[in-house]
């Protein structure tokens, strides 16, 4: 065999096994103790919110983030966007050709296979087996690959400190030690938000939607989006219209990433065998060469 | 600890200027010296700004936009050091001997490139402090997690790989004769390490499918980065021939290297067209053209002028001219260069919503560090025996 064949054949060879562990390899994704019994969620019904910002304040108050120095509405106060010390706001959302403006709540979807927490790479962000994805300060290095990878552009960095920035994002409240939902549901005048079991709130929705199918578009907004999110979201106009993004994938983003890492294990195998087999074959091939020169 | 090499060869540098001109090996000028002391000092207050000042006030970073120049100064640093895992391979693995004597340049450049690698990530990191977190608290579904782990090992691999030439300096044989006997794993763990993080450096975009545009964003992002890795490995290899010419003091090189790393790099860079082309004709991307067309550009700059330029030019390169086949190198290297800014930059401009541009510090910091890795080359090229002696 000259060491052109040689190659040859080990690069079939490759090839081969590389096929072989890839499709060995398990697709599971990253297992969290939640499942659709154990998870909470918010229902967020657009046509019921009137602006009032409750429900910042309240958030605000709850998590000891700044209070803005004069209590606002949507209607008589600037645009709040999201920042480190800003979890929820509340602004007028929606293109004036589609009639008048609407104020539409954000705040972390809370997604059921969440990105940021796949991303991590000390797992400063977890998902509790409620649900909640929660972060943890202690643990982060301030990469900020959760805020490249988020779908939502939900964590937001605190830029303004020099050595020991943090994550800043809506723990649904959960971080507390006696938790009982979050604060801008309980705070909410008009039952816009309503606290619950994922299960049942999209059950809800469902059903508001059955019974009032003028006043409702047909789509839960979170039901499906990047898999499925915490926060639900009822609407008359088009999310496309309010701002949210209705191009995401229907299935959990982290599955995008997992599809090249789970090969890492077979990787490996497949070139350690590729290798020590191509450098022993080398190394005779080379003595047979020498001792071939000599004669 | 890039610190004290820096210092370290700094000092020698400056020694060796003030001795005498003949002994360097690498025509180090005045005008080179003064123009590093004036980057890095330049480079240090920028240093000492970001540190103390924080990332908001002395980057251009933002919410919108969280990762900058010197996330894609690493995507390219990295591919421009795997010529050190490539030649390694190629040389005890495969056993072609001929091209030792570049190898021994070609590690020390991989080994310096993946120090500056790793100083800039825990320079961007807002709790450098804490650079040592992922060592510890493994989180094996993040690609920043797998990237970190192999950059640890790989340079423990590089400095074993580099070790024998500071142990043949301070006369250690015994040391230099061990290490050898451990070269074949050695080696084998660095082609093994070198194929999972320099795919996975691409593996990091497979999460934005909304927010990179789809001429970059692909399925294959890691493939696409393992073979670009391997194209620029190859380019610095026929540089490194370049540079072995003008420091060995006369001794010539094997006249067939130049042409058979041509011959490969040309191949490799054809491997590489032909994947980047078939897979943007399968996901049908010529449906974005004309959406922003600077993008439009930098695609075309990126595949005309940076992959098959090179890889035509290249093939033709039948004679030993090192010094064509170096300026087809720098034609391959700027095209690698290229799709990894796309990646990590303008392909994310669009989705983003702001239009990012480094600040002067961020620019300043990266100049400074390349500089003392230019710096620390030809120092150890001074001092220690990587390329053969006059």
């Amino acid at each position: 065999m000259t060491r052109r064949t040689f190659l040859r054949h080990s690069t079939v060879g490759a090839l081969g096994a590389c096929a072989v562990c890839a499709g060995v390899a398990d697709g599971s994704i990253a297992a969290s103790a939640a499942t659709d019994a154990t998870r909470i969620g918010t229902l967020v019904d657009v046509t019921r919110c009137i602006g009032c910002r409750a429900c910042v304040r309240a958030c605000n108050q709850r998590n000891g983030l700044p209070q803005p120095e004069k209590p606002s509405t949507v209607w008589n106060g600037p645009v709040e966007e999201l920042n480190f010390g800003r979890w929820t706001t509340v602004n007028l959302q929606g293109t004036p050709a589609n009639g008048a403006a609407v104020p539409v709540k954000r705040q972390c979807m809370h997604c059921l296979e969440p990105a940021c927490v796949s991303v991590c790479p000390v797992a400063a962000l977890q998902q509790l087996p409620n649900g909640v994805v929660m972060y943890r300060k202690e643990r982060c290095i301030g990469c900020r690959y959760c805020m490249f990878a988020c779908p939502f552009g939900i964590p937001k960095f605190e830029w303004e400190a020099s050595l020991d920035p943090e994550i800043g994002k809506c723990q649904f409240c959960a971080q507390h030690a006696v938790f009982t939902g979050p604060a801008c549901a309980q705070a909410c005048p008009t039952g816009a938000l309503k606290f619950g079991s994922r299960q049942a709130l999209l059950a809800e929705a469902k059903a508001r939607i059955h019974v009032r199918p003028e006043r409702y578009r047909d789509h839960v907004y979170g039901e499906h989006e990047a898999g499925g999110t915490a926060w639900l979201y009822l609407s008359s106009r088009s999310f496309s219209d309010l701002g949210f993004n209705t191009q995401l994938p229907r299935f959990g983003l982290p599955r995008l990433t997992w599809v090249a890492l789970k090969l890492v294990p077979g990787v490996v195998i497949a070139l350690v065998i590729v290798l020590t087999s191509v450098s022993f074959r080398m190394g005779r091939l080379a003595q047979q060469a020498a001792v071939h020169d000599r004669t | 600890m890039i610190e004290v090499f820096f210092i370290l060869a700094y000092a020698i540098i400056v020694a060796a200027f003030v001795r005498s001109k003949t002994h360097l090996r690498l025509h180090t000028r005045l005008e080179v010296l003064l123009l590093a002391s004036a980057a890095l000092a330049v480079g240090l207050y920028a240093l000492t700004q970001r540190m103390t000042q924080g990332l908001g006030a002395t980057t251009h970073l933002s919410d919108s936009f969280p990762w900058g120049i010197w996330i894609s100064v690493d995507l390219c640093g990295i591919a421009l050091a795997s010529g050190g895992f490539i030649l390694a391979g190629i040389v005890h693995l495969f056993r072609v001997h001929r091209l030792e004597p570049i190898l021994r340049p070609t590690v020390l450049t991989a080994f310096i490139a993946y120090q500056l690698v790793a100083a800039i990530l825990v320079l961007d990191l807002g709790r450098p402090l804490r650079f040592w977190h992922p060592l510890v608290m493994w989180q094996h579904h993040s690609v920043m997690f797998e990237i970190t782990l192999c950059l640890a090992l790989y340079t423990v691999v590089l400095a074993l790989e580099f070790s024998p030439v500071l142990f043949e300096y301070l006369g250690f044989h015994r040391a230099v004769e061990a290490l050898q006997k451990m070269t074949l794993p050695v080696v084998m763990a660095g082609v093994i390490l070198s194929t999972l993080h320099q795919s996975s450096f691409g593996s990091l975009f497979l999460i934005v499918p909304q927010k990179l545009s789809p001429y970059w964003y692909t399925p294959i992002l890691p493939i696409l980065f393992l073979l670009s890795a391997v194209c620029a490995g190859l380019g610095v290899a026929l540089l490194e021939c370049v540079l072995f010419e003008r420091a060995a003091g006369g001794e010539r090189l094997d006249a067939g290297i130049v042409p058979m790393l041509a011959r490969w790099t040309s191949r490799a860079l054809m491997l590489y067209v032909i994947v980047r082309l078939t897979d943007l004709l399968v996901r049908g991307s010529w449906r974005a053209v004309f959406q922003h067309p600077w993008l439009d550009a930098s695609l075309a700059v990126e595949i005309i002028a940076g992959s098959l330029l090179p890889a035509l030019w290249l093939g033709r390169i039948a004679k030993r001219n090192a010094h064509q086949a170096a300026a087809a190198a720098v034609t391959v290297l700027g095209g690698v260069v290229w799709h990894r800014l796309n990646v990590s930059w303008f392909g994310l401009i669009p989705a983003s919503g702001v239009f990012y541009v480094p600040s002067w510090l961020e620019i300043a910091i990266t100049l400074a560090l390349v500089m003392i890795g230019i710096l620390v080359f030809i120092a150890a090229a001074q001092l220690l025996p990587v390329f053969p002696r006059r």
